[in-house]
């Protein structure tokens, strides 16, 4: 087991003294990284997303309390970097504005909303209690999909605290002794008195209140920043170079003759093999490491869960490492693994999503892209970056770990029926 | 003295193709041994088969007591091998190099550091420790390389043609290094194609051409085989015809054999110096110019030549 560790360790430290291996594992991606950032205008001083005065039309039909907070949320001074609201008289001028690309979305507040929050009348204590739904209407510019998602995302949080307040005052309507027995007008001043006065007002209605982490966990709820994606998605392109890079060296120490005097060594082929593999996993996770240290202080990445990300880290270049070793076990040159690599690692790069959002691609590149360590890695980062956690990643973690396993089991046929080992 | 080699009938084919055939020598405690046999003979096949990284056809070897087969991990702990090729990590420093090495033989803390520091000295690069082997000279990595095989104090060093392509003053360090481990009791296992260096070295000699050992003993016991004879080397003319005047010399009284290849003839005499005026006159009366000639007395390469008609460098 120690010399497994050497080997690995060794390997670790010659890697890391390649100038032209540095420039492929960690300047390349930072560097574009660095150029998308500047493209997508994250450097730029707007704001964390990327996005800036995002056009948006609301239409106000409620006119009264809720549908007012919510016109006042989008014109806060908090949003005002974000956002470029203004309003229409109809939902119909609305939509001509969409659909003439000069907003993002319309968000139509219909009449009776706040209404149908606060609920009319008799209605709390009547049978079988049952108010209308909430309905306010986004109308999404399908050309501008990451500011219409930005918006839809205020407007969810807006209706789930709405919700939550309606929620909470009902159950405490309901749990006052004696409500049965109130007359109606009773209950509904006291209903009215419990939304209007209660902790609805301070926070749903505060702007501030629109930055969702700590309330909410789901993804539409947090504020994203593409860099979270971007920048793993070319952290985990150019791992595939360095699983390749790794795998090469394999065949580079059969070559310069330093495999053959391992296998005189004490040292069993497992454990020389077993030190390569090691070698380019502590590899990949190095370079993982220092790409998400670097991208995280100098570009203000955030990365969500530590642990979460650890682990990720861990699987992403296991699953990686597995296709560094299968393409070694089938290559017969350094030349060859060499090109080999360099191709895999683009086309992996392409079909994992690094320079197009999976979403847009047909069904089936989606379905291919699940062979890739970069699919299912970009989608645990992006889970992180949305506010997820260890929990919300099984899925990729566990894909990469069998893809990773599988690849391994495939490699060590393969080496052992060919002359990969031998001198 | 105890054989720590002992080598039986080893045979390695590929294919068609026997590249050791029936090998059959010992080593004993203390001695430094060569093959010597020129390129393409089976000496590294034969070191290749008993450092255990090429399975032997058939036949078999105990190293220290252990077989080769049977006991591979035991052979590789007793031997410490010394490659034709330098086999070290360029980006690593010579002392990373000798750490790490030293760390697949079992060695670690403190006990691998003071081996290592010990190594340095020896090899007369303790200075130079701490740069990459990459900046090296030629000469300085072959010690480093042989610095690798001494680590872990073995009973047997293989040492592979270690001279090949330096210069005459690394030569001379690596010469020089042989005998000293020899004198503090290192058995040697040396292979070369250099019959002065197996000379210099050796208390014994196995001579080894296409596969097979086709002499073996001390050098006074392989020269002894050619008899108290001289060669007499004849380099002539480009355009002159050698095979027409080996042909008139083997007539020569004095002259045992007489063979020709490219432009030089060899003269097998009892006694070069009263064959000497009559080869000569003998190529005057042909018209044919002798450009130099080189008299040598009963050596390895006598023997070599004696034995296979061919020089070790043809």
């Amino acid at each position: 087991m120690k010399k497994l560790f050497f080997i690995g360790l060794k390997d670790l430290k010659i890697i890391f003294r390649d100038r032209a291996a540095l420039i492929f594992m960690l300047l390349a991606p930072f560097l574009l990284t660095l150029g998308l950032g500047f493209v997508t205008g994250h450097f730029s001083g707007g704001s964390a997303s990327g996005l800036s005065d995002i056009p948006v039309v609301l239409v106000n039909l409620d006119q009264a309390q809720l549908g007012d907070a919510l016109v006042d949320l989008f014109q806060s001074e908090d949003l005002s970097t974000l956002l470029e609201p203004s309003e229409a008289d109809s939902p119909e001028a609305a939509y001509r504005f969409v659909d003439e690309d000069q907003a993002a979305a319309a968000i139509i507040i219909p009449a009776g909303f706040s209404a149908s929050v606060i609920p009319g009348e008799g209605a709390l204590a009547a049978q079988n209690y049952s108010p209308d739904p909430l309905k306010i209407e986004v109308y999404a510019n399908p050309s501008s999909p990451t500011s219409a998602g930005v918006i839809k995302s205020i407007v969810d949080e807006f209706i789930s605290r709405v919700e939550e307040g309606r929620i909470q005052g009902t159950l405490r309507v309901l749990s006052i002794s004696g409500v049965e027995n109130m007359p109606p007008e009773q209950v509904q001043a006291l209903a009215r008195a419990l939304f209007e006065n209660g902790e609805f007002d301070d926070e749903t209605a505060s702007s501030a209140a629109i930055v969702l982490k700590k309330e909410n966990q789901g993804p539409a709820a947090v504020e994203f920043d593409p860099l979270a994606y971007m920048a793993p998605g070319m952290a985990l392109m150019f791992l595939m170079y360095t699983v390749s890079y790794g795998g090469r060296s394999i065949l580079a120490e059969r070559a310069q003759g330093t495999l053959p005097r391992l296998m005189i060594s004490p040292t069993s082929a497992t454990q020389i093999l077993g030190g390569k593999v090691f070698g380019i996993f502590l590899t990949g996770v190095a370079q993982m490491g220092i790409l998400i240290l670097a991208s995280a202080l100098f570009f203000g990445v955030r990365w969500g869960d530590p642990l979460g990300m650890l682990v990720l880290i861990l699987a992403s270049v296991f699953g990686a490492t597995g296709w560094g070793l299968l393409l070694t076990a089938l290559s017969r040159s350094k030349a060859q693994v060499s090109n080999l690599g360099t191709a895999i690692m683009l086309i992996f790069g392409i079909l994992g999503g690094t320079f197009i959002d999976l979403s847009q691609m047909p069904p089936f590149v989606r379905l291919i892209s699940r062979i890739t360590p970069n699919a299912w890695g970009l989608d645990g980062f992006t889970t992180l970056a949305l506010g997820g956690g260890l929990p919300q990643l099984a899925g990729p973690i566990t894909a990469l770990l069998g893809m990773g396993a599988l690849l391994f089991g495939i490699s060590a046929v393969i080496f052992r029926r060919s002359d990969a080992m031998k001198s | 003295m105890p054989a720590i080699l002992e080598v039986h009938d080893l045979v390695k084919n590929y294919g068609d193709f026997t590249a050791v055939n029936g090998v059959s020598f010992d080593i004993q405690q203390g001695e430094i041994f060569s093959l010597l046999g020129p390129n393409g003979a089976g000496k590294t096949t034969t070191i290749s088969i008993l450092s255990t990284l090429y399975q032997a056809t058939s036949g078999d070897a105990t190293i220290a007591g252990y077989s080769l087969k049977k006991e591979p991990t035991a052979v590789r702990r007793a031997i410490g091998v010394v490659p034709q090729e330098i086999a070290l990590y360029e980006d690593l420093t010579a002392r990373e190099n000798l750490d790490f090495w030293g760390q697949m033989y079992g060695l670690g803390g403190k006990q691998l550091s003071a081996r290592v520091d010990e190594i340095l000295e020896q090899i007369g690069l303790t200075e130079k420790a701490r740069q990459r082997v990459r900046t090296y000279s030629g000469g300085m990595k072959r010690r480093v390389n042989i610095g690798v095989g001494l680590l872990h104090k073995p009973q047997l060093l293989f040492m592979d043609e270690p001279t090949v392509g330096i210069d005459p003053q690394s030569r001379r360090a690596i010469l020089d290094t042989v005998q000293e481990l020899n004198r503090q009791g290192m058995t040697v296992l040396y292979t070369t194609h250099y019959m002065e260096e197996a000379a210099e070295l050796s208390n014994r000699v196995g001579i080894i051409d296409h596969g097979q050992l086709i002499a073996l003993g001390t050098q006074a016991e392989l020269t002894r085989q050619v008899g108290q004879t001289e060669t007499l080397l004849l380099h002539i003319a480009e355009n002159d015809d050698p095979q027409a005047l080996a042909a008139a010399l083997t007539g020569l009284e004095g002259v045992l054999q007489a063979q020709a290849s490219d432009h030089v003839i060899r003269v097998i005499t009892p006694s070069a110096e009263d064959v000497l005026a009559s080869v000569v006159s003998a190529a005057n009366e042909r018209g044919i110019k002798i450009r130099s000639i080189d008299i040598r007395e009963p050596n390895l390469e006598a023997v070599f030549l004696h034995l296979t008609g061919r020089a070790l460098r043809d």
